[in-house]
Order: C-alpha cells, then sequence, then structure tokens
C-alpha cells in the first residue's frame, strides 16, 4: 500500500482521514517492533532535534515523547514550565520566537490554553506536535487509544465505544472522538450533565457520537470504555453535587463493565483516581488495557515523529533494507501530494 | 482639499448620505494611548463615515466626573476630526459600587451614562441610576450580561466552544441581564439603550418591551450582523455568502469579541430585527487593541474587534445580499442613533459612499491603532471616499476614479 504523508503538524486529527490514521497506526506496528528489541533504539532520527515544550505540568506524556524521540535516535530537549522562563511571565510570543531561534526539528507543545499549539506552529519553522492544549485536543492520546483498540478489537467499523465522565473538560474525549470515528467506531459519551458541553447534551453532536446520560446503558453491550479522569475542582466550582455521588453514579465498577460485550476492553488515559472514576478492580482487572495504552503510547508517538521529519517510508525502519542508509541525511525528498492516496 | 459639492458627487455615482452616528467607540485615551488616541480614533471615524461618536468612559482614569469630560471634549477638538460626544460612567470609577455625579456629569456635557464592559451588576444600583439618568434627561446605556452565567466565557457557547475545547458565553448571560434590565426601566421609566444585543431572544425581549410601550432601545454591531461563532474556528465565510470562503487557522484571538460572535440563525435575527425597527441603531463596539493584547492565547487575549473602517462595507454586503434595504441600514447609522441620544442628526454632516470601489483590509491601511480585526487581508466592497463635519470636507479618499454606476 502506498500512503503519502503531507502533514507538516500534528494538532488535532480532526480533519484527518481515515487512510492518515490508519498510516499512522500501521506505522507505529513497526515502531512497536523497535521497542521489542533487546536494545530499543533505530537510527533514522539521528541527528535531528526534538523539543519538547510542556508548559503544564506533565509526567506521562512527556516521558513517553522522550522515549519516543531516543527510540529513533534524536536529540531531545525539554522545556517545562518550572524551570523556564514561562514561569517568570514570558509571552508565549515571545517563547515562540526563542523556539524557532533555537531550531529544532519537532517542537512537542503541551500548553493549558485551547489552541496554543496552533499559535505556536504559525510562527516556527519545526514541526508542531499537540501533546495537549487546554480542554482542546490531545491527538497524540486518541491515536493511540485507537491504536490499543485496533490491537485488540481489529477492525474498529460498528464498534460501539462509551467514554464517560468529565467530557466537558477533555482534550482526551475530543481527540478520542476524533480518531476512533473516522475509524468507523461510534462514540457513546456518558457523565453527569454538567460536564457534557452544552451544545452536545441537547443533542449537537459531531456525527458517530451520541450522549447517554445513563452509565449502564450507555454500556450495555459495548465494545469497550474510556473513563475520564475526574478533577476534585469540579465539585467545588459547582458542578457536582459531591465525588461521592459521582463515583456511585458514572464510576467503572466491575458489575457495570461486566455488561458490555465479552472481553470488552477498559481504558483510562491516566493519572488514574482509583474509586472515582474507575474501581481498582476494574483498571487491574482482566479487562484492562491501561498499561498496554502506555507502551502503545511510545510506538504512536515515534510513528508521527518518523512521519513528521522523514516524511514516511515505512521501509526505512521495518523493512529489509539497512536503516543507517538514511542515518543523518536529508528527509527523502518523497513529492507531497495534497491528500492521501 | 476639496469642497462638498453634493450634486456634483452624485452625478458622478457617489451615495451621499448624512454622516453617521456611532454610539459605540472606545477611543482609549486616557490610559491606553498604545491600543487607540482621541485623534486616531476619530479619524479612523472619519475613514468610515462616522462623523459623530460616543466616546465610552472605560478609560484610566474612567470618565466620571466634569474635569475629564471637559478635558476629553478639549483634546477631540484639537483633533480636528469626528466629532466625540462624552459618555460617562455609570458608576463612580466604573466599579458598580455607587453612582458617579449624574446631573453634573449631564450639564458638563455627558450625553449618555455607560459602565460598558461591565454591567451594572447590583440591580438595586442599577435602579437608582435609571432613576437618576430619567432627572438628568439622558438615557443610560447598559452592557447587558450575567456575570454570573458568562463566567470565565471567552466565546459563544454552542456547538463550535464544544468542539473547541473553550469556555463559553451562553446566550443566556445576554437575554437574562436584559430581562432584569427591562423590568427596571419599567419602574424608572428612563430611557434605557441596550447595547451591543447579539441573540435571536435578546431582540425578541426588546421587540415585546417596545410593544409594551417600554422607552428602550437597542443596538447592534456590524460584526455581529456578518459574523458567527465559526470565525473562531477558522471559518471565514460572512453570514450572507453561498460559498464558503478559505478557512484560516483556528483560535485566532481577532475573533474574540463581547459579546461573542453568536450562531447563523442569530445573525439572521438580528437583521429582521433591524428591519423591523426592534433595533434602532448600528454601532460598531469599535475596540482597539494594542497587539500585545491580542497575540497571546485564545483564553488570554483581551475582547474586541476594531471596527469603525470597516462597518460600511460590511452592511453593504448585506444590503447587497437582500438582507435589508439601504434606507434601513442608512437609518441606523443616522436618524437611529440620534434619537436615542435625543439629538437632531448635525444639519451639515455628510458621508460619500463609493459603493462599487473594492479594498483588501490591511494592518497598514487602518488609521485606527487598534490592528485588530479578522478582516485583515480580506477584499471589501463599497468604501468612505469623504466624511464631512459641519460643512468641512475632513477626509478625503480616492475621488479619482469614478465610481461604476451604483447598482
Amino acid at each position: 500500500m502506498k500512503v503519502t504523508w503531507s502533514r507538516r503538524h500534528v494538532l488535532e486529527t480532526d480533519d484527518w482521514s481515515r487512510e492518515e490514521i490508519e498510516h499512522v497506526l500501521d506505522t507505529a506496528n513497526g515502531m512497536l517492533e523497535v521497542l521489542s528489541r533487546p536494545i530499543r533504539r533505530a537510527p533514522p532520527l539521528r541527528g535531528r532535534t526534538v523539543i519538547l515544550f510542556f508548559a503544564e505540568a506533565s509526567t506521562r506524556t512527556r516521558v513517553s515523547f522522550e522515549l519516543a524521540a531516543k527510540a529513533l535516535s534524536a536529540d531531545v530537549v525539554n522545556i517545562t514550565a518550572t524551570g523556564s522562563s514561562v514561569e517568570k511571565g514570558e509571552s508565549l510570543l515571545d517563547t515562540a520566537r526563542t523556539l524557532e531561534a533555537l531550531g529544532g526539528d519537532v517542537l512537542v507543545i503541551r500548553h493549558g490554553s485551547s489552541g496554543a499549539p496552533y499559535f505556536v506552529a504559525q510562527r516556527v519553522g519545526a514541526a508542531v506536535i499537540n501533546a495537549g492544549d487546554g480542554a482542546h485536543a490531545h491527538p497524540t492520546q486518541g491515536l493511540l487509544d485507537a491504536y490499543t483498540l485496533r490491537a485488540k478489537l481489529g477492525d474498529l467499523a460498528g464498534k460501539r465505544i462509551v467514554v464517560v465522565g468529565d467530557v466537558l473538560h477533555s482534550r482526551v474525549a475530543r481527540s478520542d472522538i476524533n480518531a476512533l470515528v473516522p475509524l468507523g467506531a461510534r462514540v457513546t459519551l456518558s457523565g453527569p450533565p454538567t460536564l457534557l458541553p452544552a451544545a452536545w447534551r441537547c443533542g449537537d453532536l459531531p456525527s458517530g457520537v451520541g450522549y447517554e446520560p445513563d452509565v449502564d446503558r450507555a454500556l450495555d453491550g459495548a465494545d469497550g470504555v474510556i473513563a475520564l479522569r475526574l478533577q476534585r475542582e469540579r465539585q467545588e466550582a459547582g458542578l457536582l453535587p459531591s465525588i461521592r455521588e459521582y463515583a456511585r453514579t458514572w464510576g467503572l465498577t466491575e458489575p457495570r463493565v461486566a455488561t458490555m460485550r465479552p472481553g470488552a476492553p477498559v481504558m483510562h488515559p491516566g493519572p488514574m483516581n482509583e474509586g472515582v472514576e474507575i474501581d481498582a478492580a476494574v483498571a487491574h482487572g482482566a479487562r484492562s488495557l491501561i498499561e498496554e495504552q502506555v507502551t502503545n503510547g511510545v510506538a504512536v508517538r515515534m510513528a508521527l515523529l518518523y512521519l513528521l521529519i522523514a516524511g514516511g517510508e515505512p521501509r526505512l525502519i521495518v523493512g529489509a533494507e539497512p536503516p543507517t542508509s538514511i542515518a543523518g541525511g536529508e528527509p527523502p525528498a518523497t513529492p507531497l501530494p495534497t491528500g492521501v492516496v | 482639499m476639496t469642497t462638498f459639492d453634493r450634486r456634483a458627487l452624485e452625478a458622478a455615482g457617489y451615495l451621499v448620505v448624512p454622516g453617521f452616528i456611532d454610539l459605540h467607540v472606545h477611543l482609549r485615551e486616557p490610559g491606553f494611548e498604545d491600543s487607540e488616541t482621541i485623534a486616531s480614533g476619530a479619524r479612523a471615524a472619519l475613514r468610515g463615515g462616522f462623523t459623530t461618536v460616543c466616546a465610552m468612559p472605560n478609560t484610566e482614569p474612567a470618565i466620571d466626573s466634569p474635569g475629564l469630560i471637559a478635558e476629553l471634549v478639549a483634546r477631540a477638538k484639537a483633533a480636528n476630526a469626528a466629532r466625540v460626544l462624552p459618555v460617562a460612567t455609570i458608576t463612580r470609577g466604573r466599579k458598580g459600587k455607587e453612582l458617579a455625579d449624574l446631573v453634573e456629569l449631564a450639564a458638563a456635557g455627558a450625553v449618555a451614562f455607560s459602565d460598558d464592559g461591565s454591567p451594572v451588576d447590583d440591580a438595586r444600583l442599577f435602579r437608582s441610576a435609571l432613576e437618576y439618568a430619567r432627572a438628568a434627561d439622558r438615557p443610560v446605556l447598559e452592557h447587558p450580561q450575567d456575570l454570573a452565567l458568562s463566567a470565565r466565557g471567552v466565546m459563544h457557547e454552542g456547538r463550535v466552544s464544544a468542539d473547541l475545547g473553550l469556555p463559553g458565553i451562553p446566550a443566556a448571560a445576554e437575554e437574562a441581564a436584559i430581562a432584569r434590565d427591562l423590568a427596571l426601566a419599567k419602574l424608572s421609566g428612563a430611557r434605557l439603550h441596550l447595547q451591543h444585543v447579539s441573540t435571536a431572544r435578546s431582540v425578541e425581549l426588546v421587540r415585546r418591551a417596545k410593544a409594551d410601550g417600554l422607552a428602550v432601545t437597542c443596538e447592534v454591531t456590524p460584526h455581529h450582523l456578518a459574523l458567527t461563532d465559526a470565525w473562531v474556528a477558522g471559518d471565514r465565510t460572512v453570514a450572507w455568502e453561498g460559498r464558503p470562503s478559505p478557512r484560516a487557522t483556528p483560535f485566532d484571538a481577532s475573533t474574540k469579541v463581547n459579546p461573542p460572535l453568536r450562531t447563523e440563525g442569530d445573525v439572521r435575527a438580528l437583521w429582521d430585527a433591524l428591519a423591523d425597527g426592534t433595533i434602532d441603531a448600528i454601532a460598531t463596539d469599535h475596540a482597539p487593541h494594542a497587539s500585545v493584547k491580542k497575540d497571546v492565547e485564545y483564553d488570554l487575549a483581551a475582547f474586541g474587534i476594531s471596527g469603525l473602517e470597516t462597518a460600511l462595507p460590511l452592511l453593504l454586503g448585506g444590503v447587497d445580499a437582500g438582507w435589508a434595504a439601504l434606507d434601513t441600514v442608512i437609518a441606523a447609522l443616522t436618524t437611529g442613533p440620534a434619537r436615542v441620544l435625543g439629538i437632531d442628526v448635525p444639519d451639515d454632516d455628510w458621508t460619500v459612499v463609493d459603493r462599487a470601489a473594492t479594498w483588501i483590509v490591511t494592518a497598514a491601511g487602518l488609521a485606527s491603532k487598534g490592528k485588530n480585526t479578522p478582516l485583515l487581508g480580506r477584499e471589501l466592497r463599497g468604501r468612505v471616499v469623504m466624511s464631512v463635519v459641519g460643512g468641512d470636507v475632513r477626509y478625503e479618499g480616492d475621488l479619482r476614479a469614478a465610481p461604476l454606476a451604483v447598482r
């Protein structure tokens, strides 16, 4: 299969085709193979620099990107909110100019403001990967969730995945929708009405998405469930009567997940509040793919870094050719038609 | 400088109409001269065909004393551009705690009172303001917004805000405030003017209040008549355009304005309300900002669109699309706002329009210091070529090329 990669950035997958998403997931398959080697390292991004700019606290996602970049032999530079001038009130514009001056092939950005990666992408020459922006998007999480579900369930066409919890504030929920729906899955949102965007709650939903406030009905016969993290501040903000009531009403318990199809998986983007949105027995039970999500996250991020820098020639990684053939060289000058064949 | 010869200009195909009156501009001086000055704002007004503008008092210091009004009037006179009518605050320091000296402010030249940018949240205080304003024979220009409902919102709450993960400002934040304001206007019998109404239900509330005989008026902005919340997501299609325009990058802070850009249904309802007289005036809410306030993350950006110089072509677009008659739009820019203020349209103020001229909006081409408009780079049709204040030609644009026949 010949697929041409034409994306300059990974900001959100809301305008991606099924073929593009599948191409990333297929590329991630090869990356998982690299990660299974005794020495988890391939050379295709040697001499390339990946800057991780995290303006919001994150350990998991940052480490995942760092491992991904290092597994492809890229140099990694970390800029975090603590320890950089962001804390001193440096503006995002100034930060973008500085990052541009520093160079770097890929800029991975995590930011508390929805849309911040778009702002930066307009102002730097590097490829930008959105590692989570406000309540907007977290496309690498959406893609790794799609990868994990596809690995477990096969073709996602017609599969029904439940996303339960604080959808209003969740960038993961939006990116899960934007990665799963193009693959043919249907998404059922569930959670308290105050934690759903008003338009979605009132029926104006993205295509392929529904809302079922009753989590028991939502889970009945579902093909999988993704629980979202519940921030405790939501109660103080008047959006919830109590965390206890939330756990009783929407928390994933063993009897609840048992109503899904046999073997239907349970996922969570982490970090979890065990006993709130998910019971420990479910989080660590037979249906849980939460650890797989972490491993797959590295592979999917490797795939994206590779595709953004090298333009995508899958054989360079997984094929018979020695990968050293491109080490340190220019990216292959493949023609970049718009769209994907 | 040429003299103003109405007949010759009309013979050449220009549209000549009375000078426009804008009930709602922010000139930013004193205090925020990096965003706009009285002189630059009054010049931008003339470029847009506005020969009279009402300056909102949310400056630093806020215009809440007779001395500040005198200073504002003097500076505006020195600028020798558009007429600037001072609006004074409703509450001292615009803090919403105690009334400003409304009678003295009126005597000093304040044409109206407004805490624009903030509503007067305390209903009892607002009732007092209305009663005092009635005694001073001035309208109260109220910014209707329920602050608890709008909360941290940065755009219209709807499908687009849901998809973008941006906190929304529900239409109800405006409608609930209008319902309160109308009830208080009825109590006081004062002239209540509602600023920048933006939703279908807002104009429906005003329509019913007018039918009940209340002395209520309202205004709408050109951007709320032309743009929708889809612009925040990068759509650049004007409401009446059949074909979508090329998309821009989402989250562009030039689309951030309060009240926020609403939905297509709201836009339609606003035009209907303009056509049936529910809306009395078109006012720009010209809100210039220095780039440091706008070239930031969407949620941190200041609210506001620089609107004086693009108002007329936007409105003419709606006229050309058949959404309102030209006469209706011109009345809402002239006699309508004059009636709100209780003044006469100045006799010898004129605006000359080349309806066929097309031009591209550029930062350098705007006289305003505020370049914050989502229309940058866009081609507009219709342009003010001359503005006349008291018989004096104070702005003259490109009059060399005779315009094409007026449609």
